[in-house]
């Protein structure tokens, strides 16, 4: 295979990744906020967020196996799973590798959810929030072409789009209607002290 | 044969999402302030596979499917 | 033998040796009693009225050995009065019921879950626990319940003695299969226990009952009856009504209304009131009289019912306050039909959609408030609210 075919496929799959993690991440953030209209039901942003998710691993998988064959870079597939392993550029692909496993975790813990419960899915499910950053960083590390004006400007979208969703979240509170009556009761009668 | 399934709703952690609402609105519809009301019964087949779905897209794991229970006698 | 005989009630709690010297020292538990208890019919006393002798069975029968029995003592009905009283005065009967229950059931652990507010009680059944033999005491142990309507909930007792926080909790299992740790609990009535505790001694029920008449009567409090009596002999132990009677409460706040007329000669027996579909509860007698208006009765108490959800499930939280603000309306703006037709569409929404059954009581109350008093729902005048 080509070298610039390689090279070209990794680059590209990888700004597809960040692209599809970036709308995971809105997505996810959209279904805690129950956004809904007319034309956009709820099951809708669930149905997305989860598809959108798989996706991003294939593109992923591209991503990675297409760097590790890549003779160029003189990666093995150790690289691939043991972060801060390879010569080439150690620091940022090894952030790369992490943010990589991390979704990995996520994935699969989604996968088995009926299995593991809601509070282990959901805890695991945080590391969304260290994956995500944690992959931009990797691509505007990495990438040789990391301020080339296009892969700048996707990636600034990114950023924005997912910042913004973040800052709109912490800014709404809770969409649970019983939230704040379930906790000033439980309150009311938590005896845990004087058991 | 029918496989005699019903649905069932954990109303703690039932915090009124709706999405079950949304897939299977044959079975569930929300009452007044948001929550699902399921229909009754055991689930048809054809209504099996959005059912399953609708236990899936859960948000909070709050519906879940199970085989219809011979009637108990009240015990509190 | 009735529960409250014995020295003065003003005396305070009856000692162990008094106790001991009157009634005999602790029987057997076991299966045997469970058969009597089957036999003598003895129903719960919290308000569920669920045969005791069968429970146990079941409890018995799930038990590995490492069973718990909750006495249930938090007494969250507002007016009620015999538990506190049973564990002011009597508290060695209450013990003993537990120490026959967890012979019987196989526990190893009996935990006395005894209102906050109760702090006579509380004294009281604390001295009494520590006069007790060694292996007897080793066993139990006293955990306040908050002072809440729902913590008196079976679920509610359970989760507060096993993670401290006294809500209700989504019922399969029931504590009867897995309470506390995972074992199978026995959440027992503290009247019922004493009623077994008598039992064990003579082989039959007691034939008295402990209710608390409250209400528009000149002497209101807690009485020991026989089974049968009628409400209105009850009503004259208590002084009789102190102004003419309009309807009466019978089961507190989850029971059901009866007008006067009609209440008088109801048995106070919970299985001829099974057959006429009523329910003793926990056993409080609220007599309203033709002075108080029901309507706004009826929406005072529902606002206190709406308060006192856990805010776990949806439709309990917000049904009820939907209810109780219609019924205030009702109350003090005056009937709107449009008012009538969202309490009636509203009761069938909120039924038995809770994970527990604090808004089934709720409804049920409210549906036959609105039987009972249909003519005053359906032709109130807008009124400054009283205070309820």
């Amino acid at each position: 295979m080509s070298n610039q075919l390689l090279w070209y496929t990794t680059r590209g799959a990888g700004a597809v990744s960040l692209v599809l993690l970036s709308a995971v991440v809105v997505l996810g953030i959209l279904s805690v906020l129950r956004i809904q209209t007319a034309g956009w039901p709820r099951f809708l942003t669930v149905g997305l967020h989860r598809n959108l998710a798989l996706m991003t691993l294939v593109f992923l998988a591209l991503h990675i196996v297409t760097a590790v064959v890549d003779p160029f870079t003189h990666l093995g597939w150790l690289a691939a799973v043991v972060p801060f392993s390879s010569y080439y550029r150690t620091f940022w692909l090894g952030l790369g590798t992490i943010a990589f496993e991390l979704l990995l975790a996520i994935v699969v813990t989604s996968l088995v959810r009926g299995l593991i419960g809601q509070v282990a899915w959901r805890l695991v499910h945080w590391l969304t929030y260290a994956s995500w950053p944690v992959a931009v960083v990797h691509g505007v590390g990495t990438g040789t072409d990391a301020w080339s004006a296009w892969l700048f400007a996707l990636q600034a979208a990114c950023v924005v789009a997912v910042l913004a969703a973040i800052g709109y979240r912490l800014m709404a509170g809770s969409r649970d209607p019983l939230a704040n009556a379930r906790s000033s009761f439980q309150s009311a009668v938590d005896r845990r002290e004087t058991r | 044969m029918t496989k005699q399934l019903e649905l069932v709703v954990d109303r703690i952690k039932c915090d009124g999402r709706g999405l079950c609402a949304e897939i299977l609105p044959e079975l569930i519809r929300l009452d007044s302030w948001g929550y699902p009301i399921v229909a009754p019964g055991p689930i048809l087949d054809h209504l099996v596979g959005l059912a399953e779905r609708a236990v899936d897209d859960c948000p909070v794991l709050a519906i879940a499917l199970r085989r219809t229970q011979a009637p108990k006698a009240k015990a509190r | 033998m009735k529960l409250l005989s014995g020295p003065d009630l003003s005396l305070g709690p009856e000692r162990l040796a008094a106790h001991v010297q009157r009634l005999g020292p602790l029987p057997q538990g076991g299966h045997a009693l469970v058969e009597v208890l089957v036999r003598s019919g003895l129903t719960g006393r919290g308000g569920a009225a669920f045969p005791v002798g069968l429970k146990w069975r079941v409890v018995a029968a799930a038990s590995r050995g490492s069973a718990v029995v909750i006495v249930n003592g938090a007494e969250g009905e507002p007016h009620s009065k015999k538990d506190r009283l049973l564990m002011a005065s009597r508290p060695h009967l209450v013990i003993d019921g537990a120490l026959l229950a967890a012979a019987s059931v196989h526990a190893r652990e009996i935990v006395l879950c005894i209102g906050e507010g109760h702090h006579a009680a509380r004294r009281s059944m604390s001295e009494a626990v520590a006069e007790r033999a060694d292996h007897e005491r080793r066993m139990m142990r006293i955990v306040a319940a908050p002072a809440r309507y729902v913590a008196g909930d079976s679920s509610a007792t359970v989760h507060l003695v096993d993670a401290g926080v006294a809500t209700p909790t989504t019922t399969p299992p029931p504590p009867r299969e897995r309470g506390v740790g995972g074992a199978a609990t026995l959440v027992q009535n503290v009247e019922t226990l004493a009623h077994v505790a008598l039992i064990a001694r003579t082989g039959v029920a007691t034939g008295t009952l402990l209710i608390t008449v409250a209400g528009s009567v000149r002497a209101p409090g807690v009485y020991e009856v026989n089974a049968g009596t009628t409400l209105g002999e009850a009503v004259q132990l208590a002084g009789g009504t102190s102004s003419p009677a309009r309807a009466v409460l019978l089961g507190g706040y989850f029971g059901q209304w009866i007008e006067s007329g009609a209440a008088w000669s109801l048995p106070i027996d919970p299985h001829a009131l099974r057959d006429r579909g009523l329910s003793l509860g926990c056993g409080v007698i609220g007599v309203l009289p033709t002075s108080h208006c029901p309507v706004c009765e009826v929406a005072g108490i529902m606002r206190f019912l709406a308060s006192e959800s856990s805010a776990q499930c949806g439709p309990c939280f917000f049904g009820l306050r939907a209810l109780a603000d219609a019924c205030t309306r009702i109350a003090e703006r005056g009937t709107d039909p449009g008012d009538l037709q969202r309490l009636q569409r509203w009761s069938a929404e909120v039924q038995g959609r809770g994970a527990c059954k604090h808004p089934d009581g709720a409804v049920m109350f409210l549906r036959s408030a609105m039987k009972t008093f249909e003519d005053d729902f359906a032709q109130h005048p807008a009124h400054q609210r009283r205070s309820a």
